[in-house]
């Protein structure tokens, strides 16, 4: 009566399956917005603003150009994006989708001009006339936090959207550590660069009586919102659909006011309306991340453990608030997280998010954390270096430790699950740190120094409620949700609101599902992406998707493999506690039932059904919150190998070991390929990528010739090791390490090369290291020394 | 960004492409690879009313053997791609320095379609044709309407992005003597990162036979700086005194204790040490 059960191959968690994306990814057919085509589809450019800093008294659309240029008294009715903070003290900027009477940086857009292509729009955009007041522009943060500044937003009086301050008394401290080291550090602001940018086409359907926006996006049920609520739409009226995603990292976890301008274009002329970032765009207008500066100070006994941290930080947060995350997310991050992996008596620290006339600061992989591990792990080797330790050892003197976990550390953070030393150990034996001892002693034949750096970090990943209620931003995230259903034919459909721009969801989803229902993964389909299919979320961000949506998941799978057998059960005549699930089938002794028969009775047979069947169906709704909503802590060692060209200022990656610990790996290829990319991004931070602002506030790149990404030549071969300690609260044990590469990579760079460089009597304390960093630094203390030409 | 809209001609012979710039006046551009223009126009930096596409020129693709002077000469077109240098499809006179320069030149896919005669044409003092054509000596042939001359490639950059060409004329070629079997050469280029453009640029070129020893500093903000006989320098900066080079890098424009004087200085020095290196 039945089939054979089929051999079940493994696919489920731990399984390093190939993509099921790959395919069409590696043959080219990927579906992104560009790709659309839309008949009468017309194309938007932007005016925007070439000052940094303004006040506009004028201006003038072209001769002819009538139904073609749109600005601020066009758009009647639509709103300002508002991100607000609940924190106290919290200054609001109201961000008009184009200017009203103020631009506040450049590439803030101005006008709206729409013609049949991008060419003809861009034609008319060079014809738009706006008369300016320039205003002195506020470039640096520090001169901005400083009284008689230049002001962004007049009506505020100061610059600083937000202060906030974390008090410690430090006079007993003060007066016994051994050790102070003190370090003034600085991370450039940099550009995220994912290879496809930003882009929205917009139409109205008729039929539905609903807004279509396709973006990408990685958030975009709170796009949805975020647009019905500039447009004064009920959200039923929009649906938001993000397409195949190429790269986010934060850079589209955003409502931008493009795409309130082109739904509304769209909406006014009854035509679907498209625009497309290009990359000068992206360069000029929206380098929008990373950029701190710190004033830290660490104080330790002479066995090298840290007693306390002071720290004054402040982050560069350009114009405005962003919507959702707001303009205060990253420097209060930076005052949460500073402490790192390390127990200290006293904790201090003061932030600020300061206004500028620079693109508003969107969270950028890694977020804060990359800045702060930067600043913490500096530190801990200036210890070192006092102690006279190797500077593992100063880590290991300072580590939280496994008998500890889980631990409540200085900012109350809750520390799940791990074995910090146990990493940091590892790292340091795969680096192979004594014999990099011996070859710097011995020095290069070609004359170059070597160096050896370090960095250890935990990762707090998808925190929920708890966590982010307190910020009082417009989105909290609260359960995720997910929705399954069978198909007739016993396909299984996984809809979730998180989305896929690299990180493997399609695959890991599905192997989930494998793992709980056994079910083949080449019989589920994994649909993201598109408010209309799936349900509400926060979306994608913040490390989260695998612990949330892969919890959901298997919640899920759980609930319906229950309907299943009572309905597999009953057809074979079997009580329910008689049958086992095995395969994708319900097993008795009397035969089986698999997936697909049971979901063909249920749709097509339902005659045969026992007549107190689930009325649910085949079709599972549920909510996941992990066991504790304070966060996964994935932590990670990085350990680096740097040659030092002292004369040209180069430095190379020799080698690069990554120990990591993301809990339960559901798919360890997934993982390495977020490690490696992290860890690309990171080689950027460290070493290239900065966009420079003149004095008055002007981007100093425009194109990739002057941002400088690391490329393939750039990224050496990273050796993964994998710890797996499972965490306590999430349903399968897994962890967030989404970001994790991007953390550590600047710091563990940094400390290399400064290790390289120490016998010469240089630190370098500010990111990127260029090759002007060091080439600079090094002829500076050889002026003082009067040893001329030594590093020639 | 999208380019303006433009007309586009593809001419058969370098008279006629001349006419067509000429007919221009000022607004039509020759085109080459389309690596510089391309991006130009699209940033709408460039603006021409017409493109005069001189690929299809039958006299500047590819690469002849001559004689000028009773020297042995190859003449190189100006659409040679710096793929078709780097592959060696062509019949080099230097003993695989252009092929070795070319190389260096930024991503394949840009050598694929960057030109010899473009880079030239485009005039970036941190472009390698322009520093390496002046190490080696070269001559670069130019048409115009009034007729053919030829200029010494080291006096080719009369500032950053401004050749010694006019709107309406065309580069023809470059022309090269043969080098001896006793030639040396070495090339140095500083970048950030593979595929950039030259932060610095060192060469040497060594040829006993024509009793030449020829050095140069590249990649500067104007004309690269030739040292016409940098024989004292070389042997200063083998045996270790890169203060020899001083005097050079400052009369090259590089003041002492700059980042740039620095650099530089490091790469003579590395160029220097190669070239002992191929002795
Ligand atoms: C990503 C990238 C990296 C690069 N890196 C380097 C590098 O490392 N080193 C380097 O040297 N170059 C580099 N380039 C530039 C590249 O070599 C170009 O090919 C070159 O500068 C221009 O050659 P082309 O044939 O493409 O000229 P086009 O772009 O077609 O033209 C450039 C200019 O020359 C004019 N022109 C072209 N041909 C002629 C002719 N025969 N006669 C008169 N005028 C002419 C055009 O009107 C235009 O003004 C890079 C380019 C890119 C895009």
């Amino acid at each position: 009566m039945n089939a054979p059960l089929p051999e079940t191959r493994a696919q489920g968690i731990g399984v390093a399956l190939p993509r099921k994306e790959d395919d069409r990814f590696m043959r080219g057919r990927g579906g992104y917005v560009g790709n659309i085509r839309m008949v009468g589809m017309l194309d938007v450019a932007f005016v925007r603003s070439p000052v940094a800093h303004g006040r506009i008294r004028a201006i003038e659309k072209p001769e002819g150009s009538e139904g073609a240029v749109y600005t601020l008294a066009d758009l009647e009715g639509v709103q300002p994006i508002v991100a607000n903070s609940g924190l106290a003290g919290f200054k609001n900027s109201a961000q008009p989708v184009l200017a009203g009477d103020k631009v506040r940086q450049v590439g803030e857009m101005i006008a709206m001009c729409v013609a049949e292509n991008r060419a003809a729009a861009e034609d008319i955009a060079a014809q738009v006339f706006v008369d300016f007041d320039e205003l002195p522009a506020v470039v640096d943060m520090l001169a901005a936090r400083r009284a008689g500044s230049a002001l962004v937003h007049e009506e505020w009086g100061d610059n600083v959207f937000l202060e906030t301050f974390i008090d410690a008394d430090l006079d007993d401290i003060r007066s016994k550590a051994a050790i102070k080291v003190r370090r003034k550090l600085r991370t450039a602001r940099q550009s995220m660069a994912p290879m496809e940018g930003r882009g929205v086409v917009a139409h109205w359907d008729h039929r539905l009586g609903q807004l279509i926006v396709y973006t990408s996006a990685q958030m975009p049920h709170i796009n949805r919102t975020g647009i019905a609520g500039c447009l004064g739409l009920d959200e039923g009226q929009v649906r938001v659909v993000a397409p195949d995603v190429g790269g986010g990292f934060g850079y589209k976890g955003i409502l931008l006011p493009e795409e309130v301008c082109v739904a509304w274009l769209a909406i006014k002329l009854g035509r679907p309306v498209r625009w497309l970032e290009d990359r000068r765009e992206q360069l000029t207008a929206n380098a929008n991340c990373r950029e701190h500066d710190y004033d830290i100070t660490a104080y330790a006994d002479s066995d090298g453990r840290l007693l306390a941290v002071d720290c004054e930080a402040t982050v560069d947060s350009g114009a405005y608030s962003s919507y959702p995350f707001s303009a205060c997310l990253e420097a209060a991050q930076v005052g949460s997280i500073l402490p790192g992996p390390y127990k200290m008596e006293k904790y201090r620290c003061r932030t600020w998010s300061v206004a500028t006339n620079k693109p508003p600061i969107l969270p950028y992989r890694g977020v804060a954390r990359t800045g702060v591990c930067y600043a913490i792990e500096t530190v801990m080797d200036a210890i070192a270096v006092q102690a006279g330790l190797e500077p593992w050892e100063v880590r290991m003197r300072n580590l939280v430790l496994p008998q500890e976990m889980p631990y409540d550390n200085i900012t109350r953070k809750h520390f799940d699950s791990g074995d910090y030393p146990e990493c940091l150990r590892r790292a340091v034996q795969a680096i192979g740190l004594p014999a990099l001892r011996e070859r710097q002693r011995r020095g290069e034949a070609d004359g170059r120094r070597i160096g050896v750096g370090l960095a250890i970090f935990c990762e707090q990943g998808a925190h929920g409620t708890s966590v982010y209620h307190g910020w009082g931003i417009p989105m909290v995230p609260g359960r995720e949700p997910v929705t399954l259903r069978l198909t007739p034919d016993g396909v299984l459909e996984i809809r979730a609101g998180v989305h896929s721009h690299g990180q493997g969801m399609e695959t890991t989803l599905a192997q989930i599902a494998h793992e709980v229902l056994g079910i083949a993964i080449d019989k589920v389909r994994v649909l993201l992406g598109d408010t209309g299919i799936t349900p509400y979320s926060t979306g994608t961000w913040g490390s989260r998707s695998i612990v949330m949506a892969g919890s959901a998941v298997g919640v899920a799978c759980k609930e319906l493999k229950e309907r299943l057998i009572k309905i597999g059960a009953h057809l074979l005549k079997d009580e329910p506690a008689m049958v086992t699930w095995q395969a994708g089938a319900v097993v008795s002794p009397k035969g089986w039932k698999r997936i697909a028969d049971i979901a063909r009775t249920w749709y097509l047979q339902p005659q045969l059904l026992p007549g107190d069947v689930d009325p649910r169906g085949l079709e599972v709704s549920t909510t996941y919150q992990a066991r504790r909503d304070s966060g996964t802590f994935s932590y990670a060692c990085h350990a680096v190998v740097v040659a030092v060209d002292t004369a040209l200022g180069k430095v190379e990656l020799l080698d690069y070991v990554v120990v990591e610990d993301g809990g339960v790996l559901i798919n360890p290829m997934v993982v390495d390929g977020q490690v490696y990319g992290g860890a690309a991004q990171g080689i950027g931070t460290a070493l290239y990528e900065e966009m420079r602002y003149s004095e008055d506030g002007q981007p100093l790149a425009s194109t990739l010739a002057d941002y400088i990404l690391p490329g393939a030549t750039e990224v050496p071969a990273i050796r993964i090791a994998h710890m797996e300690t499972p965490a306590p609260y999430t349903e399968f044990g897994q962890k967030g390490i989404g970001e994790s590469g991007a953390i550590g990579s600047p710091a563990a760079i940094a400390n290399a090369v400064n290790d390289a460089l120490r016998p010469l009597g240089v630190e370098i304390n500010q990111l990127p290291i260029t090759p002007r960093a060091i080439v600079e630094a090094l002829a500076a203390v050889s002026a003082v020394s009067g040893n001329q030409g030594r590093n020639a | 960004m999208k380019a303006a809209a433009f007309d586009y001609a593809r001419p058969a012979s370098g008279d006629e492409a001349v006419a067509l710039l000429a007919a221009g006046t000022g607004m039509a551009k020759a085109l080459g690879g389309g690596q510089s223009l391309g991006p130009m126009m699209n940033l709408r930096l460039a603006q021409p009313d017409s493109l005069v596409d001189l690929r299809a020129i039958a006299e500047l693709r590819g690469c002849r053997r001559d004689g000028t002077g009773g020297m042995e000469t190859v003449l190189i077109g100006a659409c040679t791609t710096h793929a078709d240098i780097e592959d060696g499809r062509f019949d080099d006179p230097s003993r695989g320095f252009l092929p070795r320069v070319a190389a260096g030149i930024a991503y394949r896919a840009v050598r694929n379609r960057g030109t010899v005669g473009g880079s030239l044409a485009h005039a970036d003092p941190a472009a390698d044709w322009v520093n390496a054509m002046a190490v080696a000596g070269a001559d670069i042939l130019v048409q115009g309407p009034a007729g053919r001359r030829t200029v010494a490639a080291a006096g080719w950059l009369q500032g950053a992005f401004t050749p010694a060409l006019a709107e309406d004329e065309i580069v023809l070629g470059v022309r090269l003597a043969q080098w001896s079997a006793a030639a040396r050469w070495s090339y140095y280029k500083f970048n950030r990162k593979t595929g950039e453009f030259a932060e610095a640029i060192a060469a040497f070129v060594v040829d006993p036979a024509r009793d030449l020893c020829r050095g140069l500093i590249g990649a500067l903000d104007g004309p690269p700086h030739v040292i016409a006989d940098a024989r004292g320098l070389l042997a200063a900066l083998q045996a270790g005194d890169p203060a020899a080079a001083d005097a050079e890098l400052v009369a090259a424009g590089l003041p002492p204790g700059s980042y740039e004087h620095h650099i530089h200085r490091a790469a003579l020095q590395r160029a220097a040490a190669q070239l002992k290196g191929n002795a």
